[in-house]
């Protein structure tokens, strides 16, 4: 660096005395001795030495120099300093050395010229010296004092670029930017939240961070604001809504942060807001979305069950409030849809969502389509089941004005399961399901009408549906069997038959009649199967009676219902049966209702007649009940008539006879015989009753007065005499 | 918003003393303000001999130089450098192989600014302002990048530097962190005060009280703590010890007084 040592003083050692030299390089090592250490040279002890030898080589010439001149000594004295001997002891104990030694080293004698001429020249050196370190010394201050600007500079110019990026940082950012004292006064605000706000710089530094107070706030963000403003927390985000200058409103995520001072006090707060009012809007319009039915512009299933679950998260604990429900579906849609086409079905779909929004407007209630041709009406805080009734009158109503669609007149009707209860008790979930069952009900009880939900209706189905389902599993598990009621011979009282009767011994509701299964069984096709268990279980039991009891061996009566007179498997499966068993076909007889046989096309009168022709008998049950066309009976393959039970109501005592019942049956009787059939009364309770039927000339009897259904042991006993 | 590094405030006091400027002042410089004197006079009231401590520490510095440019390192970083004065390291370099690099890094801007003047026209010696604990910011900067070639030896120097770095700081991290990137063959050196357990006189302890409370915290360690320094460098003869004795130029440059030398020195290879 400057510092650049030029330890290489012009030599004039030749010029000098062996004798001299050696004093002189006895001075150095005296004078090295003496410096060293007061200031620090970059040199090894050795070379100082030389370094120190040459200079009093310099001298010692000067001395004897012709003409004399300080000249030397002047330079000498700014050699020292060049070469950093710039301790504050250097020169005073130079200057002395060279006086005290200097001389004697030399072996000189002290005269007056050398003493003089050594003054002189260490006069010159002192004076060189002084003025050489003076300069060192200011040229050194005044590098230093540079360097101090220089740095200075460096580090205002590195602030003032820094500076410059965070202003660019600051305008520039796409994010709004807002700075404001600690008593919200804003004091400057970037172009982005000019921009989003609409104000310019000057009109926000009108403003307090008070004054941006949105009444959609929540309670969270000025809540937050005063504790950052206090110290507490150093910064907080929030979503906010903003005014713009145009009256709009921006929606917004904003940070706010608080900056202290050196001391840690609260100084400035800085929010950096952030413009959502896009995505806001879009992910209102995708709920919107997500909860309205695009068709018809009414709330979809979602929407409605949130609903329906906040009418209940706030009635929790509130005992008393109410709530109804109609659950509403078209009728026939589904024929206006395919006949006329989907475009026509959902025009009528709007008009439909229309007018039920139109007749149901109002606090509290919602009108919602659940999907297809199904709508929902929710009514909040209803009083009582009436006000629901009303609602769903006025939409049945409402809907009555035909409803025009490209040139189509069309009439609709909709059927309407209400429920309306308590709250307390029930859940979203049960009314709803309540509902749909209900507006199943009104569609079963004809349409276009409503019905209310009934706890006891619905328990009767739920049975229904239990027994209709735990059916199959019964058969398999043997819970069926068969009861057997006698047939008796009214001349002689002797029981020629007996009447299979199935029943269910239910693991849950007990022993079950027919009445309580079969239509059931009927519905879901398991007559068919059960039908056909029946038949051989009684065939069984037939054949173990001819075998016991020979000759008096009764037949067994099966009832065979609607739907397996109608199977096309009925003849081969009664052989089989009868068959397997070994029983002879006039051991059964086969009764069938009324309208089983009546009402039925050529087939089935077909297997009739076959199971006739094998030797099967054909009763008719219930006969008397139903629409008969007697003349009709003589074509038919039956053998028995059973008069329903309901005719012995007129013959039940001896004084007060029923002239109609008793004729009715006189003449069904007298009918019967005429066409060669035999007559069984059904119902016979006492022993009038049976006296009159054998007046009458009624064949068989059958009823308590004889006996009641039993198990086949029961009917054994009586077969051995036991009536 | 975002923070600033402290030092660029702009904030150059020149009532604060300096490490760098009363140092210069001990060696018989110029380069120093009021301030400056002040503390270094009030130290040396307390421990007179402190300004030979610091003579011969500059001289270690010197013979450190020429002893690793005969054991041929041509590439120097110089760590706490201090402001440039008699006998600065591409000076003596320079007298040997003027290619030789050398780059010089202090935290101290004033004494950096002063060296970026000098070395102007110098292209192989630059000066960095840094703090050396930040050693990626070191090792990343465009002038340990363009100057120093990473793949020949370096010589690393902490001279006088270390008992600025206290044990809150990981010195032995920062060590190994610049040496992580130097080829085998590359070399520590090292000079630090410091003292063999309570040998430390009332004097010393005086002016170490006032330097670190009116200067800059200093850490004196023992040989056994500047021993773990280096790590598993492997440390030159004569190892780890005063100042004075380590190679001497002269039997005078020893005396009675170099065996409690407040300093010690060691050099170490990169294996
Ligand atoms: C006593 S001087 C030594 C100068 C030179 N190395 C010598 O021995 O001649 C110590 C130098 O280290 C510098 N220094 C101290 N701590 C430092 C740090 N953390 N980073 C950079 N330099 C530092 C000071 O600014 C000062 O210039």
């Amino acid at each position: 660096m400057t510092e650049r040592v030029d330890q290489r003083v012009p030599s004039s050692r030749s010029e000098l005395d062996p004798a001299l030299v050696a004093g002189a390089e006895a001075f150095a090592r005296t004078w090295a001795t003496a410096v060293i250490g007061s200031s620090y040279v970059p040199m090894t002890r050795a070379e100082v030495a030389e370094h120190l030898q040459s200079l009093t080589e310099v001298l010692v010439s000067a001395l004897f120099a012709n003409p004399f001149r300080t000249a030397p000594g002047y330079e000498i004295g700014s050699r020292l300093v060049e070469a950093h001997f710039t301790g504050t002891d250097t020169l005073g104990r130079t200057v002395q050395l060279l006086g005290d030694d200097l001389l004697t080293e030399l072996g000189i004698g002290v005269d007056n010229r050398m003493s003089s001429r050594l003054a002189a020249l260490q006069g010159a050196l002192a004076a060189g010296y002084a003025r050489a370190l003076r300069e060192r010394t200011l040229a050194e201050q005044e590098a230093i004092r540079a360097a101090v600007l220089d740095a200075r500079d460096q580090a205002e110019a590195a602030l003032r670029a820094s500076e410059a990026r965070f202003r660019a940082m600051f305008t520039e950012a796409a994010i709004g930017i807002g700075i404001a004292d600690i008593e919200g006064r804003i004091l400057d605000v970037n172009q982005a939240l000019q921009d989003m706000l609409g104000f310019s710089v000057e009109e926000m530094r009108q403003y307090n961070i008070r004054d941006l107070m949105h009444p959609e706030d929540s309670g969270n963000v000025w809540r937050l604001y005063d504790q950052l403003i206090a110290g507490d927390c150093d910064h907080y985000r929030a979503e906010k809504r903003f005014h713009r200058a145009d009256g709009e409103q921006v929606w917004t995520h904003l940070t706010l942060s608080l900056v202290r001072d050196d001391h840690g006090e609260p100084q400035y707060q800085v929010a950096m807001i952030e413009d959502v009012t896009d995505r806001h809007l879009l992910q209102n319009r995708l709920r919107y979305q997500a909860l309205h039915d695009p068709l018809t512009g009414l709330p979809n299933r979602a929407l409605f069950l949130e609903r329906l679950g906040r009418v209940f998260a706030a009635a929790a604990g509130v005992p008393g409030r109410r709530a109804g429900l109609c659950y509403l579906d078209l009728d026939g849609f589904k024929v206006i849809n395919d006949s006329l086409g989907h475009d026509i079905g959902d025009q009528l779909l709007v008009e439909v969502g229309r007018r039920l929004d139109h007749s149901v407007s109002g606090d509290g209630k919602l009108v919602a389509r659940m999907g297809g041709d199904e709508f929902v009406i929710l009514v909040e805080g209803s009083e009582s089941t009436q006000d629901i009734v009303n609602v769903a009158d006025r939409v049945l109503h409402e809907l009555e004005a035909p409803i025009k669609i490209g040139g189509h007149e069309l009439t609709v009707s909709a059927s309407i399961g209400i429920v309306e209860r308590p709250l307390e008790g029930t859940t979203a979930a049960d009314l709803m399901r309540d509902a749909d069952i209900t507006l199943y009900w009104a569609k079963a009880d004809g349409k276009s009408r409503w019905a209310l939900y009934n706890p006891e209706r619905n328990a009767r189905e739920v049975a229904r549906f239990t027994l209709s389902a735990t059916m199959p599993a019964a058969l398999e598990r043997d819970e069926f069997y068969v009861d057997y009621q006698p047939l008796v011979r009214l001349a002689d009282s002797r029981i020629t038959g007996v009447e299979a009767l199935v029943r269910w011994q239910h693991p849950e509701f007990g022993r079950l009649a027919p009445d309580r299964f079969i239509e059931l069984a009927e519905e879901t096709g398991l007559i068919v199967p059960l039908g056909r268990w029946v038949l051989r279980k009684a065939c069984q039991e037939g054949r173990r009676w001819l075998e016991e009891f020979g000759d008096s061996a009764p037949f067994v009566s099966v009832n065979l219902a609607v739907r397996q007179s109608r199977d096309p498997e009925l003849v081969r499966d009664v052989k089989r049966i009868l068959d397997e068993c070994g029983l002879p076909p006039h051991h059964l007889q086969l009764e069938l209702t009324e309208s089983a046989i009546m009402g039925t096309a050529d087939e089935p009168l077909e297997a009739l007649r076959a199971l006739s022709d094998m030797g099967v008998r054909i009763a008719i049950d219930d006969f008397g009940t139903g629409y008969s066309n007697l003349a009709y009976l003589k074509h038919l393959p039956v053998h028995e008539l059973k008069i329903a039970g309901s005719f012995m109501e007129g013959l039940r005592a001896a004084d007060e006879e029923d002239a109609v019942d008793a004729q009715i049956v006189s003449t069904l009787v007298q009918l019967a015989h005429a066409l060669g059939l035999g007559v069984t009364a059904e119902g016979v309770e006492t022993p009038s009753q049976a006296k009159r039927l054998h007046r009458i000339g009624c064949d068989t009897g059958q009823g308590w007065f004889f006996a009641r259904p039993g198990r086949p042991e029961d009917v054994d006993h009586l077969l051995r005499g036991g009536l | 918003m975002v923070e600033r590094p402290g030092w660029a405030s702009g904030d150059i006091d020149l009532e604060r003393p300096s490490v760098a400027r009363i140092y210069d002042y001990f060696l018989g410089g110029a380069h120093n303000f009021a301030a400056d004197r002040a503390v270094a006079n009030r130290t040396l009231e307390a421990m007179p001999e402190l300004r030979g401590v610091v003579l011969t520490n500059r001289a270690l510095l010197r013979r450190m130089v020429r002893h690793l440019l005969d054991l041929g390192v041509r590439q120097f970083l110089d760590l706490g450098s201090g402001i440039p004065t008699a006998g600065n390291v591409h000076e003596i370099a320079h007298r040997v192989d003027p290619a030789a690099k050398v780059v010089y890094v202090d935290v101290d801007a004033v004494a950096v600014a002063h060296g970026r003047s000098l070395l102007l026209e110098e292209p192989n010696a630059v000066a960095l302002r840094a703090d050396v604990r930040e050693t990626k910011t070191v090792l990343e900067s465009a002038e340990v990048r363009s100057v120093l070639d990473f793949d020949q030896p370096v010589a690393m120097l902490m001279i006088a530097l270390l008992h600025f770095v206290p044990d809150s700081d990981e010195p032995c991290r920062i060590i190994s962190e610049y040496l992580d990137p130097l080829v085998p063959g590359s070399y520590l050196g090292i000079s630090h005060s410091g003292f063999e357990e309570g040998e430390e006189g009332e004097g010393a302890a005086e002016a170490r009280r006032t330097y670190s409370s009116q200067v800059a915290q200093m850490t004196h360690r023992t040989t056994g703590e500047i021993t773990s320094l280096f790590g598993d460098l492997e440390v030159l003869d004569p190892g780890v010890v005063r100042m004075p004795y380590w190679h001497p130029e002269s039997p005078d440059d020893v005396d009675e007084a170099s065996a409690r030398f407040p300093g010690f020195a060691a050099l170490a290879r990169k294996r």
